[in-house]
């Protein structure tokens, strides 16, 4: 794939948190009154460093969430992005009130969350990256009991329990425990515990590990559905840079637990339009011997026989008639030339890359 | 994939202060207590079916283990009878003292927990639902080796309905200090051990005659809440049991039960929001 794209006339200036604090009324937000149905502002959380013990080393202060800014609008999928240890986890533990920040405000359609963490149950819906609490129950039963105890009486919960093992496809699954269950269908079930007992936000914490793509096409139809039919909003965590290309609306990329930047997956990509990502594989070594490749090598990222590199389309271009004539062509296995993905975003932003999952 | 646009359209900046104006979006229903209660003494008790059978009977074997032990060294009249309570009221300590202190420290290890503090269930509901499914699931095996130790022993079986308080009654004081032990330890694997020890200490404490125990020995029964489940069941074998007697031991577990859900709740709530 090569793309030969020049650059907008203006991106948008170099504000990564601005642009998420500035909100813009969307067609939906005016349809149905509340525009921002999640507004944080300056949330901080430090987790206080731990003193050795015996088999367990020292862990020092960990600023987890740095004046964290965002606002999520009604009826959009919005993606917290970022490697493992970014701050995302921390921040949604924050949002759903498991979690006291230590400053800085959560409001969720109105509510207060920091000074009011019980009233988030009864806003959003919840699903973890652990599901130990529903483990040994049967897929029907899990289902059944959130939602009961989100509220609803038995035939309530009956009926949507049954209507959203089906509309997931989990109604032959529906008498057998979840732990007996593969871990993408396991993941399915809980997602289905999340929507039973419907709720105007849901929080979903890397809802897809593990699914195969039929039951990934099931949750977001689900999550598509809800969209339309009642304008629910997603906040939804994610380390799969090619899911939250495919399905976000708009994207906050952490790193270190700050907000690196905050715009429409494409809003970021053009933020690096200028770019093009160059792949060269090399059979066995790089061809050194040949001075433009060597001129190379400082600016490639090395991993193993692979060099990956960013640079101007004109560059890019010269890269490729060079490694495709002459001797550098003998020890080249293959090369790709893309556009940039949001891993590239996160990458020219100073992410450290590591930890982002491409799949 | 996504197919539903929320495009974002530049311009029109909304003021902050202009949203502050509106009112709180109204909140979904809040689990009320008796029915989530209900909701999650359910599913803990299909978990149990499922998962805890091997361990109950490994609980009713083990007591029965006991009392066959026993049979050789003590012949019948209070000593029979204390072994013979003792070994009922272990299984009741085995799956409400000892599994419900790991359940409880592995779910909060594990952040199992956070799917309760997400969803508007009353703490208490989630303790007590849980509590009270490790009691019931007690039922068979303390009936089981209660009917054995009476034959075994030849006590009378005329008051064995005592057993309809003595379980729920020692299963409340039990499963609340389980539960309280597995929320409030640091560790799951230290939520283990007390419940192990708590478990220990019912037995030796429970099941051996009281009035061969050194003084000190004799305090640290007193403490323990299985005692007074023990005492009730043990006295009803007696041809003319004292009644009152009987009904302050378990007046006794009953209040221990109280205090320790509570404090179990009150650590459930602790351990939900960190």
């Amino acid at each position: 794939m090569c793309v030969h794209r020049a650059p907008r006339a203006m991106v948008r200036s170099w504000d990564p948190v601005g642009s998420c604090l500035v909100s813009t009324r969307t067609e939906h937000g005016s349809r149905h009154g509340r525009d921002v149905v999640c507004a944080v502002r300056g949330l901080t959380k430090t987790y206080p460093a731990v003193r050795a013990r015996r088999g367990v080393p020292a862990t020092p202060e960990v600023r987890a969430n740095d004046q964290v800014g965002l606002q999520v609008r009604r009826g959009e999928i919005f993606g917290l992005l970022g490697p493992n240890g970014a701050g995302k986890s921390t921040l949604v533990r924050q949002l759903t009130g498991l979690m006291r920040p230590d400053d800085g405000t959560v409001e969720i359609l109105g509510h207060d969350i920091v000074r009011h963490p019980e009233r988030a149950a009864r806003i959003l819906a919840y699903l973890g990256q652990e599901s130990t609490a529903l483990d040994d129950l049967t897929v029907s039963l899990a289902a059944e009991t959130t939602g009961r105890l989100r509220g609803l009486d038995v035939r309530q919960a009956r009926d949507e329990r049954d209507a959203v093992l089906e509309e997931l496809g989990l109604t032959d699954l529906a008498p057998r425990p979840i732990r007996k269950l593969s871990g993408g269908q396991r993941r399915l079930a809980c997602f289905a515990a999340a929507l039973v007992g419907e709720r105007p936000l849901l929080v979903l914490d890397e809802p897809t590990t593990g699914m195969d793509p039929v039951a990934r096409r099931a949750v977001w139809a689900a999550v598509d559905r809800r969209r339309a039919e009642r304008g629910t909003t997603v906040l939804l965590v994610t380390h799969n840079v090619i899911e939250a290309e495919t399905v976000l609306d708009r994207v906050a990329v952490l790193d270190k637990g700050r907000v690196i930047a905050c715009d429409t997956p494409a809003g970021l990509k053009e933020k690096v339009a200028g770019e093009v990502r160059v792949d060269l594989v090399w059979r066995e070594r790089a061809p050194l011997d040949v001075p433009e490749v060597a001129a190379l090598r400082s600016r490639a990222v090395e991993s193993g026989r692979r060099w990956t590199l960013r640079l101007a389309p004109e560059e890019a271009r010269a890269v490729v008639a060079t490694v495709t004539g002459g001797a550098a062509f003998v020890a080249l296995d293959d090369f790709t030339l893309a556009t940039p993905s949001l891993e590239d975003v996160y990458l020219a932003l100073g992410g450290n890359g590591q930890g982002l999952v491409k799949a | 994939m996504s197919v539903v646009p929320a495009e974002v359209l530049p311009g029109g900046a909304l003021a902050v202060e202009e949203r502050a104006e509106e009112a709180p979006a109204a909140l979904g229903p809040r689990a009320r207590l008796w029915p989530s209660l209900a909701a999650v003494y359910r599913a803990q008790l299909s978990r149990a079916r499922v998962a805890r059978i091997p361990l109950l009977f490994v609980a009713t074997f083990q007591s029965i283990g006991i009392m066959i032990l026993m049979r050789g060294v003590v012949d019948g009249g209070a000593a029979a009878r204390a072994v013979v309570a003792g070994s009922s009221v272990l299984v009741v300590a085995f799956v409400a003292l000892n599994l419900l202190a790991q359940y409880f420290g592995q779910l909060r290890a594990s952040g199992g927990l956070d799917h309760y503090a997400t969803l508007p269930v009353p703490p208490a509901a989630v303790v007590l639902g849980a509590a009270g499914a490790y009691a019931s699931f007690t039922v068979p095996g303390t009936v089981v080796v209660a009917v054995f130790g009476c034959v075994l022993f030849g006590l009378p079986l005329a008051h064995l309905w005592v057993l309809v308080a003595v379980i729920p009654l020692a299963g409340a004081a039990l499963a609340g200090l389980g539960a309280a032990l597995g929320l409030l330890a640091p560790r799951p694997e230290l939520a283990t051990l007390l419940g192990q020890l708590g478990m220990s200490a019912a037995l030796l404490l429970g099941v051996l005659p009281e009035d061969r125990m050194p003084g000190v020995v004799q305090f640290a029964r007193d403490l323990l809440p299985s005692t007074y489940g023990v005492e009730a069941f043990a006295r009803t074998f007696g041809g003319d049991p004292d009644w009152a007697v009987v009904l302050g031991d378990l007046a006794v577990c009953a209040g221990v039960g109280v205090a320790s859900l509570a404090v179990a709740t009150w650590a459930y709530r602790r351990a939900a929001v960190r």
